[in-house]
């Protein structure tokens, strides 16, 4: 196995050109364990951990290398809640938000906040230079993304309006180091148009548009309105049973923790 | 040389909290476990296992894998010079599978190369070609079939007693593994001559060795098993891994061998608690006193026999719990299928029991309007019953009453402070406002048997080495991490009346057993041939120089020192080496009556949780308990042996479960088969209740194990409490509270 550390974008990009096939290193917190589980024997390793580059956060564009302690200790609330979901301390100061975008799990803790806010992944390559996608043009399957083999993702870019309440939670059997059976993300946005974006419910992180709609803009949902709203996220969530839940749990779970991040949310 | 002495006591003896002397080379990360062993030009080794449940070997192809550069070695069933199986209680298990498979993960050949990459690379080139069969999965059918291990009938007092009251509930138990932090490690090296040396993760060489040899086909004292450092084993290393197939390839290759199985591998590559289906059916009198319990409960062992016979042993004897009732009838069945093997586990078969049994008192204390704890006060077994199932009388302490009193007696705290989120249920995903949240309260008791039953010839070897320096205890005991060097240096301490006091974990060629470590039981029989052989030596010096007392200075005679250490020592170490037994006990009979236990222990645990009923989430909270101890030895090792056992035993009643499909596990893996975290971790508060007992060293009781037993059905009464729900199944998963 060749590991390349370079230290600057060009380098990492140069080397990325050099080896399409070579699997990125950030945080190491998904990619070493398939290693483990020897379900990926890289050849060739790009580490990516001394690229400056991709390391800040400056405002609406959080680098591809910023880890999830420094998300949690950041000033945006539901991004610092979903961090301190994610494993332990010590995995939260290796992980990043790329890696776990590029890991493109369903159940990648960070992807609801992206999902809800519209938020775009910046990414680049040496011949053709950076480009954005929208989170649904950038996750399109289970583990699957539309990074080439010649990019790298350099940032998560958040939209210039950000919302007035945003809230996460997420179920897991255990309360802490668990990969989420249900996460949500809810948002009350300035125009009071909400935003819902649910993780481990389907292939991908999605939206839930019909729950969205339903809520139009009431500031201050209530009662049947809110009843509604949970079956109608129930409803449009494409859950499926495995070991770790079933599909109709899921679907519950999903309406549930909806209805109260919307109450916790409300005007 | 003489001179005066002052009698002073020794310090770090029995009843002291001291420190055990593996503790800060563990915490500070200086203690050499299985994994780290090393030897000069060692190989790796590592094992091809069965992709199937059930299946017929068509064929089996080593050529590519013997080609590969670096692979010295690849062995199979032909391979096996001696007996081709092996187990504990019934060599039924191959040690390499040949014309069938019958479990996923079962062995097929094994390979040694020069590193662990290339050794698990050849593996997977062995071509295996199985014609896969419909594997036998469901222990019900199993038994329907009579494809059962042992089957235990319990029969006792009039079948037609009733009672006024009647309550009936089916109840399961999911698959817990052992999931020990180590994982299975050793390393075999070739003596030259024959023979090999093995150093290999244990909780009883002795076993281990006579089952290598046999199956190596090698003489007795050409096999040498090694103490190792072990990290956890919960029974989980008392059925052999890897220890035949290292030394097979170390004397194939005439090499030593090393083989460390990755996480998912220790998961195939060990046995797991048996999963539980159990029926119940208790009567009662109007005022709680039982009449008659009825019950029928399968144990699935898996593929192969392990201690099936012996665990659905135990959880027949313990069926009732810890209760008088005259009436009993109990069938027992291990079932044979082709899920993974089950065999030793923490508390082994009465965990299961414990389920049943206390789900059942509750069910009749509610129907009865009464406290759940009163009505287990009014059944209490004690000193002088007989135990319900077998009739065997309790000759020793059992202070069962005590501990309910006790337990009772502990307060219970107010709510933690629901500001800090992680005191919520889901904890930190935020998942649960306070208003979200029910409290429930649920208690449970259990009686466990201590040391081997059953008419089993439970020896125990020590030795005890006086020296200038003090004295020396030696053992074939394996330290697993509970404690053991700890509570013998302090046995010795105590009973010669020396300060210094070195522990010797030797090999099998250099002392006999000490039995297993397991059951409870290595306090009771190691502490306990180690008091012998201290007191007898202690005896024998004081006899042969006329002395009235030994301490650190010598023997000394009316407060003169007559003779030091070291002239006592003059022509060399003196060795006292004894075997202790413990009271004999017997086979049942047809009906299973009789007396086959040694000893007994009783616990009674209290839990509290907090419910998040609409998303299904539980915040265990507190589990209190008090425990019979006999006479505290170690007050510290003791409670951190409650404190596991209480972790281990919420771990199995709400998150912890081994998930098969047709016999394939699904979380082989610690992402998916979770155990508790600190952050699941309740407060414990405990109280040891000490009544000596019969035999154990100063009146010690093994405390191992009922830790585990009656926490887990506490944590789930105290679910039930708090959400009104039936609840017949442990562990407790999110969807049986949403979705029941």
């Amino acid at each position: 196995m060749e590991i390349v550390r370079p230290t600057t974008l060009d380098d990492a990009l140069a080397a990325r050109d050099a080896l399409p096939g070579a699997d990125l290193l950030a945080g190491g917190t998904d990619l070493m364990v398939e290693v483990n589980f020897h379900h990926r024997e890289p050849e060739h390793v790009i580490a990516l951990r001394r690229v400056s580059e991709i390391a800040g956060w400056e405002g609406r564009r959080i680098g591809a290398g910023v880890t999830w302690t420094r998300m949690e200790k950041g000033p945006l609330r539901a991004l610092a809640q979903l961090s301190r979901t994610v494993g332990s301390p010590q995995i939260r100061n290796a992980g990043t938000i790329g890696g776990n975008i590029g890991t493109a799990s369903p159940a990648g803790d960070g992807l609801p906040y992206l999902a809800a806010l519209d938020a775009e992944i910046e990414v680049a390559s040496a011949g053709r230079g950076v480009r954005r996608l929208r989170w649904d043009e950038f996750l399109v399957g289970v583990k699957q993304t539309a990074l080439r083999p010649d990019e790298i993702i350099i940032a998560a870019i958040l939209p210039e309006v950000m919302p007035v309440a945003e809230e996460f939670a997420k179920v897991g059997v255990r309360n802490a180091m668990v990969i989420s059976t249900v996460s949500a993300c809810v948002m009350r946005m300035p125009d009071s148009t909400w935003r819902i974006a649910l993780g481990s419910v389907a292939p991908t992180v999605i939206r839930a548009r019909r729950a969205e709609e339903l809520l139009g803009t009431t500031a201050a949902p209530r009662g049947s309105l809110l009843a509604e709203v949970a079956d109608a996220v129930a409803a449009e969530v494409r859950p499926i049973t495995d070991h770790r839940a079933t599909e109709a749990y899921r679907r519950h779970a999903s309406g549930v923790l909806v209805r109260r991040l919307v109450g916790r949310c409300a005007a | 040389m003489t001179g005066t002495t002052v009698k002073v006591p020794v310090r770090g003896g029995v009843g002291e909290s001291t420190m055990r002397p593996d503790g800060i080379p563990k915490v500070t990360g200086n203690f050499a476990f299985a994994s780290d062993l090393y030897a000069d030009g060692m190989l790796w080794g590592a094992t091809r296992r069965s992709p199937v449940a059930h299946g017929r070997i068509r064929r089996v192809d080593i050529g590519a894998a013997l080609a590969m550069p670096g692979v010295v070695a690849v062995l199979t069933q032909a391979d096996t010079a001696g007996r081709r199986t092996f187990g504990l209680e019934e060599a039924d298990q191959p040690v390499l599978a040949a014309g069938a498979v019958r479990f996923w993960g079962e062995p097929i050949a094994v390979v040694a190369a020069h590193d662990p990459d290339t050794a698990r690379r050849a593996a997977a080139a062995i071509g295996v070609d199985i014609e896969e069969l419909p594997p036998l999965s469901d222990p019900e059918v199993a038994v329907e079939q009579g494809s059962v291990v042992r089957h235990i009938r319990i029969r006792r007092g009039e079948p037609d007693a009733s009672g006024a009251v009647v309550v009936e509930g089916y109840y399961e138990v999911g698959q817990q593994d052992q999931a020990p932090l180590g994982t299975e490690a050793g390393l075999a090296i070739p003596d030259g001559e024959g023979g090999v040396d093995l150093w290999a993760v244990s909780q009883w060489l002795h076993a281990d060795h006579e089952q290598i040899h046999l199956s190596l086909g090698v003489a007795p004292d050409q096999v040498r098993c090694h103490p190792v450092g072990v990290g956890g084993a919960f029974g989980s290393r008392e059925d052999m891994s890897m220890h035949i197939h290292l030394c097979m390839l170390a004397l194939r290759t005439g090499r030593p061998v090393k083989m460390v199985y990755d996480r998912a591998e220790s998961f195939t590559g060990h046995v797991h608690r048996h999963p539980a289906r159990m029926w119940y059916r208790h009567e009662a009198n109007e005022d709680g006193a039982l009449v008659k319990v009825e019950a029928k409960i399968i144990l699935d062992g898996g593929a192969y026999a392990s201690t099936t016979s012996a665990v659905i042993a135990n959880a027949a004897y313990f069926a009732v719990g810890p209760y008088r009732v005259d009436n009993v009838s109990v069938d027992g069945y291990g079932a044979r299928t082709n899920n993974p093997p089950a065999g030793a586990m923490r508390g082994f078969g009465a965990v299961q029991a414990c389920f049943g049994h206390e789900s059942q008192m509750d069910r009749l204390a509610a129907r009865l309007e009464m406290d759940p704890l009163e009505l287990r006060r009014r059944n209490a077994l004690g000193s002088g019953d007989p135990n319900a199932t077998t009739g065997q009388i309790i000759e020793g302490s059992l202070p069962t009453v005590r501990v309910i009193d006790e337990l009772a007696a502990i307060p219970v705290p107010d709510p933690a402070d629901p500001a800090d989120v992680r005191n919520r249920p889901g904890g930190t995903g935020l998942t649960t406002d306070p208003g979200d949240i029910r409290r429930g309260i649920g208690y449970a008791l259990s009686i466990k048997n201590l040391a081997f039953s059953e008419a089993f010839d439970d020896s125990c070897e020590a030795s005890v080495i006086l020296t200038p320096m003090g004295a020396e205890v030696r053992t074939a005991a394996c330290e697993v991490g509970q404690g053991l060097a700890m509570v013998c240096q302090q046995i010795a301490r105590t009973a010669l009346g020396l300060n210094h006091v070195a522990v010797v974990f030797t090999d099998t060629s250099e002392i006999g057993s000490a039995g297993s470590t397991s059951a409870s039981r290595q306090t009771q029989m190691t502490g306990g041939a180690v008091l012998k052989a201290c007191e007898e030596l202690r005896d024998r010096i004081l006899t042969e120089h006329g002395g009235d007392d030994l301490t650190d200075d010598g023997v000394v005679r009316g407060g003169e020192v007559v003779a030091t250490l070291a002239e006592l020592c003059a022509s060399g170490p003196i060795e006292h080496r004894v075997v202790f037994r413990h009271p004999e006990t017997f086979s049942t009979d047809e009906n299973g009556q009789g007396a086959p236990h040694a000893d007994f222990a009783v616990a009674a645990h209290r839990a509290v949780v907090d419910v998040d009923p609409e998303l299904g989430l539980v915040r265990v909270v507190r589990v209190d308990t008090a425990q019979d101890v006999g006479t505290a030895l170690n007050p510290m090792s003791i409670r951190g042996q409650i404190e596991g056992g209480i972790m281990q035993g919420l771990g199995l009643a709400v998150m912890e479960e081994l998930v098969l499909d047709e016999g394939r596990m699904l979380n082989a893996n610690f992402t998916d088969y979770l155990l508790p975290t600190f952050a699941d971790a309740p407060d414990v508060e405990c109280r040891l209740v000490e009544e000596p007992g019969l035999w154990g060293p100063f009146g010690a009781k093994g405390v191992g194990e009922p830790p585990t037993i009656s926490s887990t059905p506490a944590v789930v009464a105290a679910i039930r409490d708090a959400t009104g729900l039936e609840l017949i199944r442990a562990p407790v998963r999110p969807e049986h509270i949403v979705l029941p």
